[in-house]
């Protein structure tokens, strides 16, 4: 009776918190577009009873996911965030593991500094953080006025507003949850492996292609998916550093929800995003059982 | 039927495979190897045995490659090899921890070194088929190593180390992590692959008895220092000082004054006590300090004092140390001072002669202890 009352607890959090509200975002994303509030119809209405449900379900059905196939604005804005969130997380990669192989390298005493400056950034508001890229990535902006000064360009560059500062934000914003994990795989790696490659015939470079890179591959792998299935969804980023071309599904379904007023639509654009979700959600938690299995 | 020693360093005729000439180690301040010179012969198995700290491993990792020496040369083969970085060097080492790569197979980890060296794909094949066989692991060619047990991952680590059939293999605390049974066994099985290979092989070891069993000669280190390299049966029968006696084997070291008399020594222990006999190669002024060591198996034990023996001296059991085979009995003189004495167990417990408390006779005779300098 204990036991079932200690897993209760998780299993009613998960119910409550998201089992219920997905369920919300799947009714109204099976309802009507309305001028009323909630601005959708049907609503389920308690007082008139068996019949009041059976009218109440027979009102729902999946017109708004046709609409979806019909406009192609919404498949595009899939791929376009797809296609943006894989770009976005191989450079995030490229940035982050030198950083996490230097943080595994150094020495013992400066560990905790590094990871301090890694996670420092989290104390800040992500907003603010955001904002202040807009600062630095504008036209007068302080990249291209210390690149003037010091006579790299003579024509301030256009950053802002197009695909390039959304890389940049992503990168600069993910950027921590690709080196944690990295570094939790490298700081494991024991030395005498590397003095092994070493002692068999590899140079420091085979070593490190031979070695170091497939005992951090899970590190790797769970940074790529922690940054890549966040960014799909991102809508701050592309709304405040991206242009009117950057094209992203977060920023789609906040006009459906906010400029539209189109809650049914908008539900539908979220659900469909969760079923995409759900592939590589489930092929990382695959890897990190992978990695619990390994460590056994 | 005579069949030739292996004695090379007694030959002045054989080349040294590796020789160590003036070879000094500093790690900042601290000394590690202390300017020592030696040599290691070919088909050699070399052991450096020592306390933690003592500079053992450091000498080793020299050998492979993964420290320099700070002042002085190595020479492997008469070259120097200082400037040769450890994957250009003819030198295998074999981790402490095994070093297996975890993400690959028994088969792949033996393979390691030779697809390094752009060898043909049916000679690497040829090869580890070779090694497994050698380290009898064919039956776990597939498996990861985290899927096998201990002895079979230090057979793995010692195939791959082989695989490149270098001219020096280097043993790290190579049976370590193995429990006491299957660590016998492993010694026997690493005399068999060094004799059945002909490589030269080095180990560092912490364990006496292991560096005893294997190696063909020992050399003692403490403080950055070698202070005997000799073969087991001289290390444990003619050690060269009190470190070394005290270090290898059981041994009781009595202080005294030598006095020469005849063609031995005198030795006075204790005031009014009669002296001890000793003979010696080495020279003694008289009334110079010395110390006599005396192995507990060389000390017979007897109720009445025996007819003739060179040294006998009279006190009580203290101490009985029952080691199934044998038994040590601690047996404390007069003046306080304790002899150990080792007697086989060949009759069944219950008629043991002597028990707790009994006074008994230590005899030995003159050739039994070894005289050291103080």
């Amino acid at each position: 009776m204990r036991r079932f009352a200690l897993i209760a607890v998780p299993y009613f959090w998960l119910l409550a918190l998201f089992l219920v509200p997905f369920l919300i975002v799947l009714k109204i994303s099976l309802s009507d577009i309305a001028l009323a509030i909630p601005p959708y119809t049907p609503t389920l209405d308690f007082s008139a009873g068996w019949e009041g449900f059976k009218a109440f379900l027979s009102a729902l059905d999946l017109e708004n996911f046709e609409f979806l196939t019909t406009d192609d604005l919404y498949w595009k804005a899939y791929l376009s965030s797809l296609q943006i969130a894989f770009i976005a997380t191989v450079a995030t990669l490229i940035v982050g593991y030198p950083i996490a192989y230097g943080m595994a390298n150094a020495p013992d005493h400066w560990r905790p500094t590094l990871m301090m400056l890694v996670i420092l950034p989290f104390w800040t508001s992500f907003l603010i953080r955001v904002y202040a890229w807009v600062g630095i990535l504008s036209t007068e902006g302080y990249l291209n006025q210390f690149l003037l000064g010091i006579g790299v360009i003579s024509e301030p560059l256009t950053i802002l507003n197009t695909n390039t500062a959304v890389y940049i934000g992503i990168v600069y914003t993910y950027l921590p949850f690709m080196i944690l994990p990295i570094y939790s795989a490298l700081e494991r790696l024991d030395a005498s492996l590397l003095e092994a490659a070493e002692d068999l015939g590899c140079s420091r470079i085979t070593a490190f292609w031979l070695v170091t890179v497939p005992l951090s591959k899970n590190g790797i792998i769970a940074g790529c998916f922690l940054v890549f299935i966040p960014t799909i969804g991102e809508f701050v980023i592309p709304s405040l550093l991206g242009g009117s071309k950057t094209l992203m599904i977060g920023k789609v379904l906040w006009e459906e929800f906010f400029n539209n007023r189109d809650w049914p639509v908008a539900s539908a654009v979220a659900v469909i995003l969760l079923l995409i979700l759900i592939i590589p959600i489930i092929l990382f938690q695959r890897n990190e059982q992978k990695q619990r299995e390994a460590d056994r | 039927m005579s069949q030739t020693v292996f004695a090379p360093w007694n030959d002045p005729d054989v080349k040294p495979l590796i020789q160590f000439k003036n070879v000094t180690k500093r790690f900042g301040d601290f000394i590690a190897i202390d300017n020592q010179s030696f040599d290691i012969y070919a088909q050699e198995f070399f052991a450096l045995l020592g306390p933690s700290g003592c500079g053992k491993t450091t000498m080793m990792r020299m050998l492979a490659g993964f420290e320099k020496p700070t002042e002085g040369t190595i020479l492997l083969a008469g070259q120097d090899i200082a400037p040769i970085p450890p994957n250009k060097r003819a030198v295998n080492m074999m981790f402490q921890s095994y070093a297996l790569f975890p993400h690959l197979s028994v088969w792949d980890n033996i393979a390691f070194g030779l697809k390094r060296d752009r060898m043909a794909t049916d000679a690497i094949a040829a090869r580890v088929e070779e090694m497994l066989k050698l380290t009898r692991l064919e039956k776990f060619a597939k498996r990861k190593p985290h899927q096998i047990s201990g002895g079979q991952r230090q057979r793995v680590a010692l195939a791959r180390s082989l695989a490149k059939a270098p001219k020096l293999l280097l043993l790290d605390e190579p049976l370590g992590a193995l429990d006491a049974k299957l660590r016998q066994d492993t010694q026997f099985e690493l005399m068999d692959i060094q004799e059945k290979t002909g490589t030269t092989f080095v180990i560092v070891t912490h364990d006496q008895e292991e560096a005893m069993t294997v190696a063909s000669r020992v050399a003692v280190m403490d403080h950055g220092r070698i202070i005997q390299a000799d073969t087991p049966a001289r290390i444990y029968e003619m050690p060269n000082c009190v470190y070394v006696a005290d270090f290898i084997g059981d041994v009781t070291i009595i202080e005294g004054r030598a006095t020469k008399s005849g063609d031995g020594y005198d030795i006075a222990y204790a005031e009014g006590q009669p002296t001890l006999r000793a003979t010696t190669d080495k020279s003694f002024e008289n009334g110079q300090t010395c110390h006599l060591a005396i192995r507990p198996e060389k000390v017979t034990i007897t109720a009445e004092r025996p007819e003739g023996a060179a040294n006998a001296v009279q006190g009580k059991i203290l101490d009985i140390a029952y080691l199934g085979n044998l038994s040590t009995y601690h047996v404390e003189l007069p003046t306080g001072q304790i002899i150990k004495s080792q007697i086989a167990n060949t009759r069944r417990l219950s008629r043991r002669n002597f028990t707790w408390e009994d006074t008994v006779w230590l005899s030995w005779t003159e050739t039994a202890g070894v005289l050291l300098e103080g």
